[in-house]
């Protein structure tokens, strides 16, 4: 990365959900109590967390593969997680 | 020599004193090791102690891998010294990479605390060298996400591998083939989730925990 390249501000947001096969005991106890309070019609209930930050790059691209990298190795565990990133231009005020 | 045991803490264990008592009962000279400390000490055992390493924030043991000292415990365990994670330490062995696979909640989203049966399955490990395979052991369990997990390839490995060292008599949290503690491939660094250090006297209702701790000071000593 050279020190003249412009940078740009990405606001992102990671979601960190457990991989498929994984057990997702918060949702199935979740999804489990719905029918009690008449929503029998909900399925597929998955409890994940919600990460939010901002990162600055050269372009969106550089952005993405820097994130993919934090979340492999930190913001996971992929053995038991996956991550869905969302990033959008500019920082949300 | 008394075999020195390095027991770590970080902000949040909560079992340590636990282990260098139950490790002085048996002989040894244990003393803690603040994970801001770059070095063991000339340590011959070291022991992740459980707990709530920084808070479990993120997830149990995920931060503690960033702790100093665990450079120093990965050199340690690299170089062949005896490393055991109890419980919290258990997770944050498997978030350093030391160990395979992860810990998730427990199957049925309870808090566990009480005195499960564990039967050693292998004694190719620092923590059941001096056990006999097929021995049950009473042992505490106290634990959220105790229930362990990984890939199916993973799994054939730590079979093909005699990587499984305990396994739950009567599973209690949904572990993936009733697996209690698995070894790394060299057999010096063992993860488990119930506490031996609170079986380590009848006043405390169990001493089935000694053999296993007694099992990691003979392993220090032949390393020493």
């Amino acid at each position: 990365m050279r020190d003249d390249e412009p940078m740009a501000a990405f606001s992102v947001h990671v979601e960190v959900t457990q991989r498929a096969g994984i057990a997702d005991p918060e949702g199935a106890t979740i999804e489990r109590s719905l029918p009690a309070l008449g929503f029998d019609e909900v399925t597929g209930v998955r409890v994940g967390k919600s990460i939010r930050f901002a990162v600055e790059a050269p372009d969106e691209a550089t952005a993405r593969v820097r994130v993919e990298d934090l979340c492999e190795r930190f913001l996971t565990n992929p053995v038991i997680e996956d991550a869905t990133i969302h990033l959008t231009e500019g920082v949300p005020a | 020599m008394a075999p020195k045991v390095g027991v770590l803490l970080f902000p949040g264990s909560n079992c340590e004193q636990d282990v260098v008592e139950a490790f002085s009962g048996l002989g040894a000279e244990a003393d803690l090791i603040w994970h801001g400390d770059r070095s063991l000490g000339g340590v011959d055992a070291v022991v992740v102690p459980g707990g709530f390493a920084h808070g479990d924030y993120l997830r149990p043991g995920a931060i503690a891998r960033f702790s100093p000292v665990m450079g120093a415990v990965t050199d340690f365990a690299r170089s062949g010294g005896p490393v055991v994670g109890i419980c919290n330490g258990f997770q944050v062995l498997c978030e350093a990479g030391l160990l395979p696979g992860a810990l998730q909640k427990n199957a049925g989203l309870r808090f566990l605390c009480r005195t499960v049966t564990v039967r050693v399955a292998s004694t190719a490990s620092v923590l059941t060298g001096e056990v006999e395979i097929g021995t049950e052991l009473r042992i505490p369990i106290n634990h959220f996400s105790g229930n362990y997990t990984c890939t199916p390839e993973a799994l054939a490995r730590l079979k093909a591998e005699d990587q499984i060292v305990l396994r739950y008599v009567d599973n209690p949290n949904g572990s993936l083939d009733d697996i209690a503690g698995v070894r790394d491939e060299a057999g010096n660094v063992v993860g488990l989730m119930p506490h031996p250090e609170r079986a380590s006297s009848a006043l405390l209702g169990s001493e089935d925990g000694r053999p296993l701790l007694a099992s990691v000071l003979a392993a220090s000593r032949a390393i020493a």
